[in-house]
């Protein structure tokens, strides 16, 4: 019997053995893959459905093709615009006239030169849309698009600052109909593969104008389960995952990984729909803000991490950034409650919040508020739904009393973070109405002059937090694991991950 | 021949009303295609043409009917999320599922039947009630738990396989192989404990058989009737209950293949539903609902062959 035993324990072992050792030069390991030049990267939702640059929704879409596109001009670290696909930008002194000398010697990833044809059509298609909308909110000023040589001219119908921002657009080839399922760009990395729900891949794109970036091939490993991703930087398999917790980093040996901390660069808040009841009372709003320390939030569901805000603009957008507006509400349980008994509720109500149950941040951040709003008498439920249900009943149906999600600026404008409280936007989800904001906003849209304009949004923001249109709670922190040996990533004021600046150290 | 296009008739049916209630499913909850395809970038316009562009407007039947219609004619339609034909997302996939079904199906049936008949050797007893025990564990502990200890300890620590970088099966079959092993493995315990308790208690059961004492009576060692005789017998309800372990295990496979990060059908089958991709949902809901009623079938077929009382027009 004992014998049988021993042999059978023999028969698995060997087995084990047999798996180890066979093979395992077919393996792929950090260290062959640093030798070659390679990175892998994990992220955690597949890309779009179509990888056309102009159609791009997600912000883990746009993310991974800010490596593949570039526009006339492109965002820089620092989050200014740097010239691309042009060389120069000249700005008429109406401000009307936006003149753009293309750079010599662009190419597109299929080796073709990028003609004053290609841009035209690129910015024309973003202009007219897919139905006469623009693509973009601030191309709708855009009244004429002329070429000439090498020089691209855009008329506007009025001086618009911001306009630059949206010359970002992605200059794409002319003649080509795959753009949706096998890109081409002008960007330091080229595309190369993409299996559903597998991985992206992407290559070093040699004839890139400008510094091209380090590593070879860039191979995205979509991983929706994050414990399946540490489970994955654990075993080798990944090099560097981004938009981690506190929680989850904390899970990784620092002999091979550290932590680099940057700003998610979104706006993350208790958004309160102020068309239902008792939100449409501004008391009731602010009485909320009295009863939430945000840094308590912070605290509790993220481990400290992260940057409280008190409205709808982030410390990376330091021109709008107002520092002030963080600390207008502190936290005063007796205001808090004497606002409520003002406004008809002096015991309290019960309020619903919506979390999509795949974002755990946003799943956290509700428990805590929920537990903090007790205090005030407030009994908060929280319910989960799925992604595509938030879109549908809560973003597009508004239908919904608060939720906790966090937004994110397509371009580096003002207007893209604080358009949708615009109380005729079509994405102003939670039904913001303010006529002084819908001022400000007409005015610093149609206003030329930075300065001013950049004064009218700053009142945009101290607006909407005097009325308290949301509970605005903070810019989650950006927790990059990145393998020992590795080096970067940069921070972009923008939600991207520039792969030209990673590198092995040698 | 009659018992064939029976057989065939089930399948179809099956499979039509399958379609038909995930189909009506859709209908019935929340979120729509073209609002989670443009997300936060929706536009009421933008909706409405994507709606039109995907044929969502029509009526619940008339889209119901012509995906049927597509379907009997080999066409799959085209996914939402990949606009791309919806057979050549899913056939890399479903390979790799199946790969790691067969696998677990071997792996269960080459260790709980052997496993039944030697644990049949320690009736009451210290042994029996640590067998026992082991065996309940098995059971309760479920496989994306096992597949997290499994990828620690064999990915992790061991380094056999690389959790989370499932390689190319063409490229590197043997890389692939060892991963599929590994959550084969993690899917097949609780069955194979499953199988095992079925089995033993039908061995121990059979045992005490008449036909068995007789056998003994004549002469026969105990572990030569348990061999020939009682085995052949209890083959019959340990294969069915193997038939059901094939069918189950797809559900297994969805949790184990997110854990070890296996591009397979389970996992494609849970990111397209909360994408709302109908079109490759459906093609997975059918292919699943294949594979249950096949594995039925081939169940039957087996028992027939060893049982010829099973037979149809057999007597008892």
């Amino acid at each position: 019997m004992k014998k049988k035993i021993l042999a059978g324990l023999l028969v698995v072992a060997s087995l084990l053995m047999l798996l180890a050792g066979c093979g395992n030069n077919s393996a792929e390991t950090p260290e062959k893959r640093k030798a070659a030049g390679n990175i892998n990267i994990g992220i955690s939702q597949d890309l779009d459905e179509s990888l056309d640059p102009h159609f791009t929704v997600a912000a883990g879409t746009r993310e991974v093709l800010f490596n593949v596109f570039e526009g006339l001009v492109k965002p820089n670290a620092a989050g200014e615009l740097v010239p691309a696909v042009a060389s120069d930008v000249t700005v008429a002194d109406d401000g009307l006239t936006y003149t753009f000398t293309l750079r010599q010697g662009v190419k597109f990833h299929n080796g073709n030169p990028v003609t004053l044809q290609d841009v035209l059509f690129s910015i024309n298609r973003n202009v007219q849309g897919t139905d006469g909308t623009p693509l973009i909110a601030s191309l709708g000023s855009v009244s004429d698009v002329k070429g000439e040589g090498n020089t691209v001219t855009i008329t506007l119908s009025e001086a618009n600052p911001e306009f630059l921002a949206s010359m970002t657009l992605a200059i794409i080839p002319e003649d080509y109909d795959a753009q949706g399922t096998a890109p081409i760009g002008t960007g330091p990395y080229k595309f190369v593969s993409r299996a559903a729900q597998d991985s992206v891949v992407l290559e070093r794109f040699k004839d890139y104008w400008g510094t091209p970036g380090t590593m070879n091939t860039v191979t995205y490993k979509v991983l929706e389960n994050v414990e399946g991703l540490i489970l994955g930087l654990q075993s080798g398999a990944l090099d560097l995952v981004a938009h981690l917790s506190p929680t989850q980093t904390a899970q990784l040996n620092t002999a091979d990984f550290h932590v680099v901390e940057g700003t998610m660069n979104l706006v993350q808040a208790l958004y309160l729909n102020n068309a239902v009841e008792p939100f449409t009372d501004v008391r009731v709003r602010q009485a909320l803000c009295y009863a939430i320390d945000k840094q308590e939030v912070i605290d509790m569901a993220f481990d400290g991490y992260g940057h409280p805000l008190g409205s709808s603009m982030y410390p990376a957008f330091t021109k709008y950034y107002d520092e002030s507006l963080t600390d207008y509400y502190t936290k005063d349980i007796d205001k808090a409650k004497s606002l409520l008994a003002e406004a008809g509720y002096p015991n309290g109500f019960d309020m619903t919040i919506t979390v999509p149950s795949n974002y755990q941040p946003h799943v956290d951040t509700a428990q805590v508020l929920a537990e903090l709003l007790k205090e005030i008498g407030v009994n908060a439920t929280i319910l989960p739904v799925e992604w595509a249900t938030w879109l549908s009943d809560t973003y597009s149906g508004r239908q919904f009393q608060s939720t906790v999600i966090g937004f994110d600026a397509s371009e580096m404008t003002a207007r893209a973070m604080l358009g949708r409280y615009y109380s005729q936007a079509h994405n102003n989800f939670n039904n913001y109405n303010n006529a002084e904001y819908d001022e400000l906003f007409l005015q610093a849209t149609s206003c030329f002059d930075d300065a001013q304009q950049t004064q009218l949004y700053r009142a945009m923001e101290r607006n909407l937090t005097e009325n308290a249109a949301n509970v605005y709670l903070q810019d989650m922190a950006d927790l990059v694991a990145v393998r020992n040996g590795l080096e970067g990533p940069t921070f972009y004021p923008l939600y991207v991950l520039d792969v030209s600046s990673l590198h092995w150290t040698k | 021949m009659k018992a064939v296009a029976k057989r065939l008739l089930t399948l179809l049916l099956t499979m039509i009303l399958v379609s038909f209630l995930t189909f009506a499913a859709f209908d019935i909850v929340s979120g729509d295609p073209a609002e989670t395809l443009l997300g936060t970038q929706a536009t009421p316009e933008r909706v409405a043409a994507l709606r039109e562009e995907l044929g969502l407007n029509r009526p619940f039947l008339v889209r119901y009917f012509s995906w049927l219609g597509g379907f009997f004619t080999g066409d799959l339609g085209t996914s939402y999320n990949y606009r791309q034909p919806v057979w050549g997302l899913v056939a890399p996939k479903l390979k790799v599922t199946l790969l790691m079904c067969l696998l677990c199906f071997v792996l269960v049936s080459a260790t709980s039947i052997p496993l039944a008949i030697w644990s049949y050797r320690w009736v009451g007893g210290a042994m029996d009630w640590l067998r026992t025990g082991f065996n309940q564990l098995c059971m309760a502990v479920p496989p994306f738990f096992t597949g997290i200890l499994v990828s620690w300890l064999f990915g992790i620590v061991l380094h056999i396989f690389t959790p989370g970088g499932f390689p190319d099966l063409h490229a590197h079959p043997w890389g692939a192989f060892k991963h599929l092993f590994f959550a084969a493995v993690c899917i097949g315990i609780p069955r194979a404990a499953m199988t095992v308790r079925m089995m033993r208690s039908t061995v121990v059961e059979e045992m005490q058989k008449a036909y068995v004492r007789t056998a003994i009576s004549r002469g026969n060692d105990r572990s030569g009737v348990l061999r020939t005789h009682v085995l052949k017998n209890s083959l019959v309800s340990a294969i069915t209950f193997l038939g059901q372990t094939m069918a189950e295990m797809v559900g297994g496979s969805i949790v184990v293949e997110q854990v070890f990060g296996i591009p397979g059908l389970g996992r494609f089958l849970v990111a397209s539903i909360s994408n709302r991709d109908y079109p490759v949902v459906q093609t997975i809901v059918v292919i699943l609902a294949l594979w249950v009623v096949l594995a039925g079938t081939v169940a039957d077929v087996l028992n027939q062959i060893i049982d010829p009382r099973l037979r149809t027009g057999g007597k008892a």
